[in-house]
């Protein structure tokens, strides 16, 4: 066997369990001896060897026993840190919530288990998913594999460095603002935010409810599906999921070209490397045979100002509750109740998260909500009228995932707004609840840049497809990052 | 000199609390109920535990919209959530699930029965409107103790129904017949058991005075109320303490007050500076509600009869006496056992009300076991060992002269102690009345005849009338004391007239 075990994609290991050509156990053994060769590179806040090992041993007896249950079953699932799995910690990479252990399993674990995967280990990401880069996180920062001076984006940064450099075959992110999709065209992956509704949320920390969504990515196109598959579905904990009668998938029409929005007004300021390669991109779909149409998306503008309203505002409720009294960091201290939990938030909370609860606050407060939250949603509606005026009209929308390839580490640490902007094109697809992927579509010198598809509702399978089409043509699927 | 207060309107709407009567909390499966044992009833949602989302419990809404049915309000299309923001640790995610914007329930009226002049007469009856009320969750348990405070969150998350009436009421007896009528309408309707000791109906009282005719005055908020005693005696004193206030030239202040009820007095808790800013928004865990108006209608329909309205009809399609009806209407349990009874028996529901009303709750009160209260009459009347056709069944003896009115209060008291049928109370102790007309003139004419008693004959025939009194004797000693004394009144006058 010419490749090893860390640089094979779900399907073909879900072919080699099958046929017996490959245990669970062995599987898992090559993985976590792979994690513990490429520590450096901080994907992992926290890996329980033991118990993937116990969850690989379970679906290998399943197997022998002839029960397997499906193209899933003993292929690990790396998970981000802020999704819970009944036992295991779940520290959203903040020292707010070190050694706090989740009594329960998300919607998306059980689906999992359900499905035979094995649950592993526990992802770096931003502290609370605000960040793009993993350099907020509490627990160490991630590197980008195929340049460790990088950052492999965020948040969901430890999924990104854990897929790119061969330490599992698929993991779960979440994006609440391109968080899946930013770290996925920074390390030449595939990530996909679903619509919103598609995948259960009941289990994921709570960013920003309205725009929050648990996507799978991987290393290719069809293990990003297969991941999907096994995601979405109804669920009665979520009210917020689509009910199972509210869920008719969107394709690509058979009977005509496919038709690809592109928005040029916004293609502006992007870097020339990653230009090169959105072109390229655009190439190969007209090369398919795909219709390039040039549309218009004025109020595209006012994605990013809206999203740091909404996302804001939300947070600081869904942030409330870290207060030191029920779990939690508790800062040592007596005194009255009030100052306990004030400071132990003033001590568990890092700087960003500390800076969005601020802003949230101040949006929502008496005098200015109708100016920022009532205004902010009002762009809100407006966004998400123009992007299914323009669905209407073609299948998808193109742009770059990120207007530039992955930087430096520390180099917008300071900056927050230009940090902000690394979301501009990704955001949208958020705001207006639309289902949006990255798929790597060329190189910047060494490093991946992905293209960006935004689809209508329910429209993953037609972006899966577009996807596809693209991959065949580039070839950038399955890289691993040596060493 | 005149009393200064009584130059003063006193001007006061509620707030009431009302926990609703669901198995299960208001976002979550988690069971509750009172007097558990500290943060048993508890799961990821009550406590807020990282992940973990609200789902709208649809029994806790059925119970909201129940309410509003009972209280003629509109129920709208569609309800929704939002966030009240505020920091403390009995509130698990340090923000409350309310209904802000859109509450499921949007005005409506609570018909209220004022004191009559005497507990024998019915005072007058009004309508207090309601502005609205939302279904939001309760919070938890903060007690402290010798070193630290403790928090008990099994109260977190369970249904509570806030009911806001219009400042409409005009006296504390008026606030506190309001609490007493909507406390028999959720109660007897089944949305709450609302018992004010366990914190399941709790009350905050906004007042203010002003000159009859004047603009509303600066009002102030009395919070956590939790007994009506409570609720009266706060609204007085604060009454006092606003006249108090105003006449001596000085504003009524805008606050938040507290009630120590040991002291009888009220207190500040926060003034308007200290207002919270609550940065409401909608919750984007829970999509806006759309209530299906089917569903409204079969609410509708399973709503039991208003107590007033059920008193209206006691009084006019029964005729029962307002005090009898007054005690039937406030207890369901006990008017649908009443109305049992009058259906097996229709001709004398004033029959039944009485023996109801005042024998058969004197019964149930004094079965209760020493030392204890009197079980509820529902507890009581489920074990109870007399049904209804049987109490029906003792009245139409007695309608039937079988036996008399004393005699039947007696065969109750044997009928609840052994559960026996009446009819076989009567047979077993011989208490059934001879009413053979034929046997007992014989009798009559045995003793009219019997010179042992002539002297009263003539004392009767010599005008007399007192005199009979002493054949009677005679008589029902003869017939062992079963003969139907008005009809050997009637036979002797006959004989010896």
């Amino acid at each position: 066997m010419a490749e090893p075990l860390h640089t094979l994609g779900a399907a073909e290991l879900g072919r080699r369990l099958a046929s017996r050509d490959l245990t669970s156990r062995a599987l898992a053994e090559a993985l976590l001896a792979r994690a513990a060769s490429r520590r450096e590179l901080g994907a992992f806040n926290s890996l329980d060897a033991d118990d993937l090992l116990r969850q690989a041993d379970a679906a290998d007896a399943r197997r022998a026993g002839g029960r397997s249950l499906g193209p899933l079953d003993g292929i690990p699932v790396a998970i981000k840190d802020n999704i819970a799995v009944r036992g295991q910690p779940l520290t959203c990479s903040s020292r707010m919530l070190a050694g706090y252990v989740s009594p329960y399993d998300s919607a998306v674990a059980e689906r999992l288990r359900a499905a035979g995967a094995l649950l592993m280990g526990r992802l770096n990401m931003d502290e609370f998913a605000m960040g793009s880069s993993t350099e907020t996180s509490a627990t160490g920062l991630a590197r980008n594999p195929w340049d460790p001076a990088r950052t492999p984006g965020g948040s969901s940064g430890g999924s990104a460095a854990c897929l790119a450099s061969g330490q599992a075959p698929l993991a779960l992110g979440s994006d609440t603002g391109g968080s899946i999709r930013q770290p996925a065209s920074h390390c030449g992956l595939v990530g996909l935010k679903p619509t919103y509704g598609l995948v259960s949320r009941h289990g994921l920390v709570a960013f920003a409810s309205s725009l929050d969504q648990i996507g799978p990515m991987a290393r290719s196109v069809d293990d990003c599906e297969l991941l999907l598959a096994a995601l979405a579905g109804p669920d009665a904990r979520d009210m917020t999921c689509l009910a199972a009668d509210a869920r008719a998938p969107r394709v690509l029409p058979a009977d005509r070209k496919p038709r690809l929005g592109v928005p040029r007004a916004l293609l502006e300021g992007v870097a020339p490397g990653v230009r090169k390669a959105f072109d390229d991109a655009l190439g190969v779909y007209r090369a398919e045979g795909c219709e390039l149409v040039d549309v218009d998306l004025p109020s595209a503008a006012l994605a990013v100002p809206a999203y740091y309203v909404v996302a804001t505002a939300e947070a600081s409720s869904n942030l409330a509750r870290y207060d030191g009294i029920r779990y939690g960091h508790r800062a040592a201290r007596d005194g009255d109740i009030v100052a306990l939990m004030s400071q132990s938030r003033a001590e568990g909370f890092g700087a960003e998260v500390k800076r969005r609860i601020l802003l949230g606050t101040f949006v929502l407060s008496a005098g200015f909500a109708d100016a920022y939250y009532g205004k902010a949603l009002a762009a809100r509606a407006r966004i998400r009228e123009e992007y299914l005026g323009a669905l209407a009209r073609v299948d998808a929308l193109a742009t770059p995932t990120v207007p530039s390839s992955a930087f430096r580490l520390g180099e917008k640490a300071a900056d927050p707004l230009q940090m902000y902007l690394e979301d501009l094109f990704t955001i949208p697809a958020n705001l207006a609840g639309l289902p949006a992927l990255s798929v790597p579509s060329g190189l910047d010198g060494a490093l991946p840049v992905g293209l960006h598809l935004v689809g209508p509702p329910l429209g993953e399978g037609l972006l899966l497809g577009l996807a596809r089409r693209l991959e065949r043509a580039t070839g950038l699927a399955h890289r691993v990052a040596q060493p | 000199m005149s009393n200064p207060r009584e130059a003063w309107e006193v001007v006061i709407g509620l707030e009431v609390h009302v926990q609703l009567r669901t198995a299960a909390k208001v976002f979550s499966p988690a069971p509750w109920g009172f007097g558990a044992e500290p943060n048993s009833h508890i799961d990821p949602v009550s406590l807020g535990l990282p992940g973990s989302l609200p789902v709208v419990n649809l029994a806790a809404l059925e119970q909201a919209i129940r309410l509003g049915l009972a209280v003629d309000a509109e129920i709208p299309e569609v309800c929704a959530w939002d966030r009240k923001n505020y920091f403390y640790p009995d509130n698990p995610k340090n923000y409350q699930l309310t209904q802000m914007a859109r509450p499921v329930v949007v005005g409506g009226s609570v018909e209220i029965e004022l004191p009559g002049a005497s507990r024998n007469v019915m005072g007058e009856h009004r309508r207090v409107r309601l502005h609205h009320a939302h279904l939001e969750e309760d919070v938890g348990k903060l007690s402290h103790a010798a070193g630290g405070s403790l928090v008990d969150y099994n109260r977190a998350g369970v249904p509570l129904l806030e009911i806001v009436t219009e400042p409409d009421l005009r006296s504390a007896a008026e606030a506190e017949a309001f609490l007493r009528a909507l406390h028999a309408l959720v109660t007897q309707a089944g949305i709450s058991d609302a018992d004010m000791e366990k914190g399941q109906l709790r009350c905050d009282a906004n007042v203010s005075l002003r000159r009859p005719g004047a603009p509303l005055g600066t009002r102030t908020e009395t919070k956590n109320l939790n007994s009506i005693s409570g609720v009266r005696a706060a609204i007085e004193a604060e009454v006092v303490r606003q006249a108090r206030e105003l006449e001596a030239g000085r504003p009524v202040v805008q606050e938040t007050r507290g009630w120590n009820a040991e002291a009888g007095r009220g207190y500040v808790l926060r003034d308007k500076e200290d207002a919270q800013d609550y940065r409401y928004f909608p919750d984007p865990d829970i999509p806006p509600v759309a209530i299906d108006r089917a569903r409204v209608e079969r609410l509708r329909a399973g709503l039991p009869e208003r107590p007033f309205d059920r008193q209206r009809r006691y009084l006019a399609d029964l005729g029962l006496p307002y005090t009898a009806a007054s005690v039937l209407v406030a207890d369901l349990a006990l008017a649908l056992w009443f109305e049992e009874a009058v259906a097996a028996h229709p001709a004398n529901p004033v029959g039944i009300a009485n023996l109801v009303a005042n024998d058969l709750l004197r019964e149930l009160a004094a079965s209760a076991q020493p030392g204890e209260a009197a079980p509820p009459a529902p507890a009581g009347l489920a074990g109870c060992k007399v049904r209804p056709a049987a109490l029906a069944e003792l009245v139409r003896l007695t309608d039937a002269g079988a036996i008399s009115k004393q005699q039947a209060r007696e065969v109750l008291a044997e009928m609840f102690l052994t559960g026996q049928a009446p009819a076989a109370i009567v047979g077993a102790r011989g208490l059934a009345q001879n009413s053979d007309a034929g046997e007992l003139e014989r009798v009559v004419r045995e003793v009219v005849a019997d010179p042992a008693f002539a002297k009263s004959l003539a004392e009767f025939r010599a005008g007399n009338a007192k005199a009979i009194n002493a054949l009677k004797g005679p008589i029902m000693k003869r017939t062992q004391g079963k003969a139907n004394p008005a009809l050997v009144d009637e036979i002797l006058r006959r004989v010896l007239s």
